[in-house]
């Protein structure tokens, strides 16, 4: 504990001189793009819990990027105490590149580790002057569709899928007829941006596109930041179950001794004031008192999973956007 | 006059041997090791899944705008560059110092910021880019804008390479050349360009090497649409995102290879440019 100590001050010292001495731990929790606001305000909320429960202080430090990109990080040696990335394909990336975690990871909190889910929306221009409604008004002529390159954001794999997964359903799993549907989405598309944050800008602040596809969280946090009377979220007749995953970074946990208290930072997200916490932050809370309370903002929308229509992220992964997979053969004819 | 080339032609000054050995040193830590990492990790591949990644349509597309846009921006520096050290280096003008400030700043400003900065002024509802969408120019979000960011964060090499020769080219010499019955593109043509020429040479090398291996400035403006606006350090990005290391050296390297090459054919015509103009007297 003292060499722990030591450490940590150590690190905190380039910092903060006052802290260190207060402090007995420090997380570092690295996320992707849009969790920014929410886990500020969980780790707010997290400390004191902490406090309260053990005495000891904690302080969390937050690490954001795109969610690719930070599962790279950590593989390549960013001391992650706790991992919460968009999606379990980049999470998985820690056990096969980094043999950081078991492979068995996603079982071991409950829902599939995930503790919050959003999906994905359109957000579309002031009372939706193009009237888009569904996934296949955003195929027609003269419709600007934004969203981010699949290959590099996390997000838009989700778009991406969620829109494949309309193509299965109107065509009768045709996966051919499928991928045409896709491809024609995607003809509709001026820019790609790299990450989810950088499209939202495009369609915002530079004006273009006539409907953007997003998480829902990073919608409503762009119609709360612009006001209603800018844009407008459209919810589509099927949408996918995004699933944003988190796990503890086993190795990292064990060389730091911070096990019990990152394990307890993940548990904690499932309590009714982690999940309350989420929810604020336009995530769809897991627990059904929370979920019932916030039952008027989150609209009910037929979801898939990504486990039912493309048996799960790594096949998914391989099919659609590894090199050579569905994506690029729609651009690459 | 020719010096006779020896393997080592014995020089005045002492120490050849300790400063050759700190500069191999130094460019070894520097430069070499860290690339030949690249090439040690590109190895990973068979011989024909690395021909497969580099000879893929979309990396091939992606030199053909990452190398093209760079020549494009590196050519239109080497003109406006000209022009630009004429002006700071042969007139006075209230304010001088100001512009000649303004030069530098593409090397200052993060390139993020120049790539943002760039699109919010050429997106369609920008302040140039509504002026140009009506005329059916699209810069945002096209190859051209590549071009312009590329132009954009290359100006000052061209400038700062030039103006340093042109201030020592005395005005006494275009004098002389005027006396001597040279009409005023006689002047430029004859007299003034031959000397400036390895400098813009140099200028246009600079340029044209710092603009293929942009990323930061480019990634906002170009829409980075597969075969048309991708460039191809986006490339090498987007396969690092996938967690696709090598075949991401593939393409690093394929980079290196040409950048290499081209940049020693330009300073081959440097130095032969100038040992055909420069150093005849």
């Amino acid at each position: 504990m003292k060499n722990l100590t030591l450490t940590l001050s150590a690190i905190l010292a380039l910092a903060n001189p006052l802290a260190a001495l207060a402090a007995n731990v420090t997380l570092l929790n690295v996320s992707y793009d849009p969790t920014r606001e929410l886990y500020q305000d969980y780790n707010a909320a997290f400390a004191k819990y902490w406090k309260a429960k053990s005495g000891d202080d904690v302080i969390i430090k937050q690490s954001h990027g795109g969610s690719g990109k930070q599962a790279r990080a950590i593989v390549d040696g960013l001391e992650a105490d706790v991992a919460t990335l968009a999606l379990a394909y980049d999470v998985d990336q820690l056990h096969e590149k980094g043999k950081l975690i078991p492979k068995d990871w996603q079982k071991r909190l409950q829902n599939n580790s995930s503790p919050y889910t959003s999906t994905i929306v359109f957000l579309v221009r002031k009372d939706n002057p193009k009237n888009i409604k569904d996934w296949n008004d955003l195929v027609k002529p003269g419709i600007s569709v934004i969203t981010p390159n699949p290959k590099t954001s996390g997000g838009a794999r989700w778009n991406y899928l969620a829109a494949w997964a309309y193509g299965l359903k109107q065509n009768n799993n045709d996966e051919a007829k499928a991928k045409e549907f896709v491809a024609k989405l995607f003809k509709n598309v001026p820019v790609l941006d790299s990450g989810a944050r950088g499209s939202t800008t495009t369609f915002i602040e530079r004006g273009i596109g006539d409907v953007l596809l997003a998480w829902e969280n990073e919608a409503f946090l762009a119609k709360k930041e612009l006001g209603p009377d800018k844009v407008e979220i459209v919810v589509p007749s099927l949408s996918i179950l995004a699933e944003p995953p988190v796990s503890v970074v086993d190795k990292v946990v064990d060389k730091r001794k911070t096990r019990q208290v990152a394990e307890a930072y993940l548990q904690y997200l499932y309590s009714e004031e982690g999940q309350e916490i989420a929810a604020k932050n336009y995530y769809r809370p897991r627990l059904d008192t929370v979920a019932k309370k916030y039952e008027a903002q989150f609209p009910k929308v037929n979801l898939i999973t990504i486990d039912e229509v493309f048996g799960g992220w790594t096949k998914a992964q391989k099919t659609h956007f590894s090199d050579g997979g569905t994506f690029d053969q729609i651009y690459v004819k | 006059m020719a010096i006779a080339r020896t393997w080592k032609s014995h020089s005045v000054l002492p120490g050849f041997g300790l400063a050759l050995g700190f500069t191999i040193l130094y460019l070894s830590l520097i430069v070499l090791i860290p690339l030949s990492a690249t090439f040690i990790k590109s190895a990973e591949l068979s011989l024909g899944e690395f021909w497969a990644v580099v000879t893929a349509p979309r990396a091939l597309a992606s030199y053909r705008l990452s190398f093209g846009a760079a020549a494009i921006g590196a050519l239109l520096n080497a003109g406006f560059g000209l022009l630009t050290a004429w002006i700071l280096v042969r007139y006075t003008f209230p304010g001088k110092r100001l512009v000649d400030a303004f030069v530098d700043l593409p090397f200052a400003l993060p390139t993020a910021v120049a790539g943002i900065a760039l699109t919010a002024v050429y997106a369609p509802n920008g302040w140039l880019g509504q002026w140009l969408e009506p005329l059916g120019i699209k810069v945002a979000f096209t190859p051209l804008g590549v071009v312009v960011a590329l132009t954009f964060i290359g100006l000052p090499f061209v400038v700062r390479t030039v103006q340093p020769v042109l201030e020592d080219l005395e005005a006494e010499i275009e004098e002389a050349a005027a006396c001597l019955g040279a009409n005023r593109w006689q002047t430029f043509a004859r007299v003034l360009l031959p000397a400036l020429w390895p400098a813009l040479i140099t200028g246009f090398a600079l340029a044209f090497a710092r603009a293929v291996g942009e990323y930061g400035s480019v990634v906002f403006i170009a829409g980075n649409m597969p075969m048309i606006s991708e460039i191809s350090p986006l490339l090498i990005i987007t396969k690092l995102e996938q967690h696709e290391y090598a075949g991401a050296t593939a393409i690093a390297v394929v980079m290196l290879v040409a950048s290499f090459a081209l940049l020693l054919v330009i300073n081959s015509l440097q130095w032969w440019v100038s040992h055909r103009h420069g150093r005849k007297q």
